[in-house]
């Protein structure tokens, strides 16, 4: 265990605490402002039916959020910045010392930074792709509350308001999912994620509890009881504190205990992040509106569970085969999200299995505790993966609601603003030059190399490196078909508003130069690695490097996706040469792993069964049996005094309240007597 | 003028002024109901708000050993009724009691309203209804045994007649029989509670009715262990406890939507409340060796509940099942036997009983229309009332565990609660927690499963022509019950603030065993106790002071 608690100790002094001032609760502003939005479009109908008033509401919450935020950084970049606190007492009830509030440090900083700008963009775009949709004053009241709820999330100072806030995303993710009510595949599409989130909330929910319970058991020990009081035992600091003093095995009792523990904390971000085997609600949330995909489901919301992973990676360090557990699951997803990419016709649905492959390549850097280069792959991905939607969104939109990249081709010309921004995106995403993800990604690659933690690390490398090749290849299949030969669509395609492409410029200037702040120390031998840096205070680990060797390999590796797709799929003709060539791989891929044909059997099957074997049991067994059967007896006893009975209704009542009156009337004698 | 005789008299005041309205005049019966119903509504807002600092001049406080704080009673009165038998009209609230009384007023507010739709027989329904609250309202305020009784059965008896008169059969419920069971299997419940009831009176003659002095009786152990299971499951007869729930899930089916509303959010909740007032108080050490056992029974409470939920496909049966269901959750938070699982048992009591009233008045709502509540008949219907469908959502969101409701709050705590109660206990109690945690999930699923079959997809032409919502006198019940939802769900420590000093008075009797308690043997005239008495000389100085005071009181 001795090679994961080095790191942690030789982590720098704590930043002071700020309790008090304006400045510590400033972050409040920022993450009610959007629920004020959300209350006010959704509860004042003259605001919930001008839709102008209703985005320019969320818009500007989410601006001002983003302005207060840049005075936070701007701050935090002259130099270290303390960490504030705003924070009050939620509910005091014995052990159970639940807070609420912010806590903003520099990882809080960065993350915020991410959801207000991105997400500033993104309702911004929404305004042109959401033109003349009926109720659009609902549409940016449900985004408002998903904005305050991500928020929630990011600012969180204990366990117990991340496990709120992660159930609140959840609800705007189903109501957003579902936003196009009247299709019927739009409602099942929420529910399965909301279904699908919840099963990961199980394990998460027991996570907490666990961690919870060790660390109020420990709290007697080593000073740590104040820190529990004033805080209590659900705090992301108060854990820290008691997992860097006591460390996991002490405080579950058994080492197995503490990596159940992490285990089951990791249910959640399984759920939230779509890990395998929790992955199957992503693609299917893609019936939103493409602004909601693009915000939530590609930039924010899904980083989430890498988020809160990251925010507790103290569970994670001492937990001895978790690690492994979270390096290889990552692994799977990201490999098994490529293959279903690449036989996807549906232009987002592409975009949403590449989101689950890379957010595959995020929780294997958690596995292999590389917690900046995961967080700075996720800032990236951010940028470039909404980029990435907002550009298929305006394709979409160019195209009259048509999502099939067979039916579309040649848009390079007809969008030219959108072709060039996807492009971006697209390079930034498959890391062909070194901009954006090429960093990002190199420095997960990288981070395997001392990861001995993880059993079957050169594996788990290995499929790391396959995957970058797949990841070029479907997204340059994605491009050929869509931007280039010739066009296949029925309407004509025209380029989006400015409003649209506005934000998409917005995006693709970040994708290109957000890379060149995590440059590896060890390129020039100077302090390049900016992101790092801004997390030093925060950072553990060692410092990532540049394998020049590994660099060369991966880029190699997905030009040769590149090059393969461009083979292919260069002169198409609308028809896919693949399932010929790969034949029973392509259907099980296309089948997607048969995983979801898996979990309809477990849940028609084998959920409908127990139900219906309850249901047997209460009908014929309970009811029939207990209730009807005890009655029989009774009835056949009373048959003789039932004559009696008038069997008037109106009598009954007459009678009844007469007795009533009766005794009522004589409390109430006694009571004036007595007064 | 003590808020607890408004808020008794005034709907027994009404119901007696129901009877000279002339037949026909509905407008006046209903005008009747809601002010009386605001007006106990108010009072027991405005006695919520003070009840934690409310002036203790007519307060009682019951001590207990080695504890600080008092059980507290406030705006007692007392009037001797009967004095040979030791009876009297005896009035008190504490938290507990505080919080169903406001629960009850709230649901009786909107359940007003809501049935402005019955045409039939007004004046009788609404005589039944108030009869109906009144004893539900003497429940939850009587602090003597016999009137505590009688009150149970005023509540029991016009559910008869309601459901029996105005409710419907279904194809998947008949009236007459939905209406018998619910009856005899209360009645049976209530009359294997009185047994108990009456054995606790004759077993300390010195206490007499007195609620009060009762708790500060000790009773002999063995009499504990005899008598808490005939008590306990009279009274979990009405929470449902499993397997004696049949009768309520049968009996929402048949009832009209305003006596559902009242079935679930408060009658469930006086056998709770007869749970934690009689059998959890005054006999601690009874409670102690059982109280596991029922942790096991809740867990059948809360996944066979959900999972025959998930099988139903008329939806008051869904919400049947699951009230039966999240009652498991009430029960396991007491099972607990800890002040987080307490807390968030009461707690979830009115959260329940806000939640569900909220649900079956909207179902309510549309099958007043529709006349039908099956999910495949159903479908699409947020086009024609969003309003309705806006308000459904919420009540199942609430009902799946969202935060930002109360429900939250309360199911959190209970299921932190069982999972503290599990310390240094053996790894199997770990199983009803985590059994819990899997109810919501499965809540998630038939929840979900009935929100998307009733509101989402493409509408059928026959519903067109449905109403909504429009009014502001129609939106006022809903209204009030989301704000009471919200209220609570985002800042909860008012309602626990007003809880604790009740709740954490009956953790601490069990916890202890009641001779650890009370001061023992001073209330039993006859001396059958062997052994109780002797140790009860050995109290701390502080507490014979506290209990002075408490005397002095009465």
């Amino acid at each position: 265990m001795d090679l994961f608690t080095l790191p942690l100790l030789a982590a720098g002094d704590p930043p002071p605490i700020v309790t008090e001032g304006f400045k510590a609760w400033g972050m409040w502003i920022v993450l009610f402002l959007p629920l004020l939005a959300a209350i006010i479009t959704t509860c004042v109908p003259v605001v919930r039916k001008r839709s102008n008033i209703a985005a320019t509401l969320a818009i500007g919450s989410l601006l001002t959020g983003l302005v207060i935020t840049l005075i936070y950084f701007f701050e935090a970049l002259g130099g270290q910045m303390p960490i504030y606190e705003g924070i009050v007492n939620w509910v005091e009830v014995d052990a159970a010392h639940i807070t609420f509030g912010t806590r903003l440090d520099h990882l809080a900083l960065v993350m915020t930074l991410v959801v207000t700008a991105v997400g500033s963009a993104i309702f911004i775009y929404a305004l042109g792709y959401m033109h003349g949709d009926e109720s659009m004053g609902r549409f940016y009241g449900k985004f408002a509350l998903f904005a305050f709820s991500m928020l929630g999330i990011v600012l969180s100072p204990n366990f117990f308001q991340t496990f709120i806030f992660w159930e609140l995303v959840g609800a705007s993710s189903y109501f957003l999912i579902g936003y196009y009510w009247k299709k019927h595949s739009a409602g099942e599409a929420a529910k399965k994620a909301f279904l699908t989130n919840r099963v990961g909330d199980f394990g998460f929910l027991l996570g907490i509890l666990m961690v919870w319970a060790a660390v109020g058991a420990a709290a007697d020990v080593g000073g740590l009881g104040a820190l529990v009081a004033e805080y209590g035992a659900f705090d992301f600091r108060v854990i820290e504190q008691a997992f860097t003093v006591h460390g996991g095995e002490i405080l579950f009792g058994t080492t197995f205990a503490a990596a159940v523990a992490a285990a089951l904390v990791f249910c959640g971000a399984m759920g939230k992040s779509a890990q395998f085997p929790l992955h199957v609600w992503l693609p299917d949330a893609m019936e939103g509106p493409t602004p909601v995909s693009a915000l939530m489901h590609a930039a924010t919301m899904v980083a989430a569970g890498i988020y809160m992973v990251i925010r507790s990676n103290f569970v994670f360090h001492f937990a001895e085969w978790a690690p492994t557990l979270l390096a290889w699951l990552g692994a799977i997803t990201a490999f098994i999200a490529a293959t279903m990419a690449i036989t996807q016709r549906d232009i987002k649905k592409v975009l949403a299995y590449s989101t689950l492959s890379q957010l595959g390549y995020m929780t294997m850097a958690l596995g292999c505790g590389a917690y900046t280069a995961a967080m700075f792959h996720l800032t990236t991905h951010a940028f470039f993966k909404a980029l990435l939607f907002l550009c298929a969104g305006s394709v979409i939109h160019g195209c009259h609601h048509e999502q099939d990249m067979f039916k579309m081709g040649g848009l390079k010309s007809k969008m030219p603003s959108t072709y060039k921004t996807w492009m971006i995106g697209t390079v930034a995403l498959t890391a062909l030059v070194p901009i954006a993800g090429w960093w990002s990604k190199d420095e997960i690659l990288g981070s395997h190399l001392g990861a001995h933690q993880v059993a079957g690390m050169p594996i788990v490398l290995g499929i790391g490196l396959l995957v970058a090749g797949m990841t070029a290849f479907y997204m340059f299949r994605a491009t050929y078909l869509t931007f280039h030969g010739e066009y296949r669509g029925h309407h004509e395609a025209h380029e989006s508003p400015k409003v649209m492409t506005g934000p998409l410029w917005f995006l693709a200037a970040f994708s290109l130069v957000i890379g060149f702040v995590g440059i590896p120390n060890n390129v020039f031998g100077t302090k390049t690695n900016l992101f790092e840096a801004f997390l030093d205070s925060w950072h553990k680990g060692p410092y990532a490097e540049l394998h020049a060797w590994l660099a060369i390999v991966s880029t190699a590796i997905a030009w040769g996706g590149f090059l393969t797709a461009r083979a292919i799929y260069r002169r198409s003709k609308g028809t896919d040469p693949l399932p010929a060539k790969l034949g029973g791989v392509w259907t099980l891929w296309n089948e997607l792993w048969y995983v979801d044909k898996f979990y309809l059997w477990l849940v028609r099957v084998v959920q409908q069964g127990f139900a219906k074997a309850c249901w047997w049991v209460e009908r014929w067994l309970v009811i029939q049996g207990l209730v009807n059967g005890t009655a029989q007896t009774a009835r056949l006893a009373g048959d003789g005094i039932r004559r009696v009975q008038s069997g008037r209704l109106g009598t009954y009542v007459t009678s009844f309240v007469l007795g009533a009156v009766v005794l009522v009337g004589l409390v109430l004698i006694q009571l004036l007597v007595r007064m | 003028m003590n808020p607890l005789l408004i808020i008794i008299l005034v709907p027994a005041i009404a119901t007696l002024a129901l009877f000279f309205v002339p037949r026909g005049n509905n407008a006046a019966v209903r005008g009747i109901c809601l002010l009386a119903t605001t007006i106990v509504l108010i009072t027991a807002v405005l006695a919520f708000i003070q009840f934690p600092n409310a002036p203790v001049d007519d307060a009682v406080g019951i001590a207990n050993k080695g504890l600080e704080s008092e059980h507290v009673f406030k705006w007692t009165t007392k009037t001797e009724w009967v004095p040979d038998l030791g009876l009297s009209f005896f009035l008190g609230v504490d938290g507990m009691g505080m919080a169903m009384v406001l629960l009850t007023a709230i649901i009786i507010f909107a359940g007003v309203i809501v049935s402005f739709g019955i045409t039939e027989r007004v004046k009788e329904y609404y005589v039944c209804l108030m009869a109906l609250v009144t004893g539900v309202f003497g429940v939850f305020t009587s602090l003597d045994l016999f009137f505590y009784y009688f009150f149970y059965e005023l509540a029991v008896i016009p559910m008869f007649l309601l459901i029996g008169i105005w409710g419907s059969t279904t194809r998947t419920v008949d009236q007459g029989y939905a209406t018998m069971k619910l009856v005899l299997l209360l009645s049976t419940g209530a009359v294997i509670a009185l047994v108990g009831l009456i054995a606790v009176y004759l077993y300390a003659p010195g206490a007499g009715f007195d609620m009060v002095k009762l708790e500060e009786v000790a009773f002999d152990t063995s009499f504990q262990m005899v008598w808490f299971p005939a008590i306990f499951l009279g009274f979990a007869s009405l929470i449902p406890l499993w397997p004696l729930h049949s009768w309520s899930p049968a009996g929402h089916a048949a009832a009209p939507a305003a006596v559902s509303m009242l079935h679930a959010g408060v009658l469930m909740k006086l056998g709770a409340f007869g749970v934690i007032r009689v059998a959890l108080t005054y006999f601690p050490d009874a409670a102690q060796v059982y109280l596991p056992w029922v942790g096991l029974l809740c867990c059948m409470n809360i996944i066979y509940g959900a999972l025959v939920a998930i099988a139903q496909r008329d939806l008051k049966l869904i919400i049947g099942y699951s009230s039966s269901s999240h009652m498991g959750y009430v029960l396991l938070g007491l099972a607990s036997m800890t002040l987080i699982g307490m807390q968030g048992a009461v707690f979830l009591m009115f959260a329940h009983g806000i939640m569900t009233a909220l649900a079956f008045s909207l179902i309510g709502w549309f099958y007043d229309q529709t006349h039908t509540r099956m999910l495949d008949d159903l479908g699409g219907l947020m086009k024609v009332m969003p309003f309705a469908g806006v308000g459904f959502i919420i009540a199942a969101m609430a009902s799946a565990g969202l935060p930002g409701f109360a429900n939250f709050v309360s199911e959190l705590l209970v299921i932190i609660g069982a999972w503290h109660s599990n310390a240094n206990a053996s790894l199997w109690w770990y199983i009803p927690p985590i059994l819990a945690v899997w109810g919501l999930v499965l809540t998630g699923v038939y929840l979900l499963r009935a929100v998307k079959d009733l509101w989402y997809g493409e509408i059928s032409p026959r519903w067109e022509k449905l109403q909504d919502v429009k009014t502001p006198l129609q939106k006022t019940p809903y209204v009030v019950l989301i704000a009471t939802l919200m209220l609570f769900g985002f800042w909860p420590k008012p309602m626990l603030d007003v809880l604790d000093g009740s709740v954490s008075s009956l953790h601490y009797r069990i916890e202890n065993g009641i001779e650890q308690s009370v001061e023992t043997g001073a209330l039993v005239r006859d001396v059958e106790t062997p052994g109780s008495g002797a140790e009860g000389g050995a109290g701390l100085d502080s507490d014979e002071n506290a209990g002075a005071e408490g005397g002095a009181d009465r």
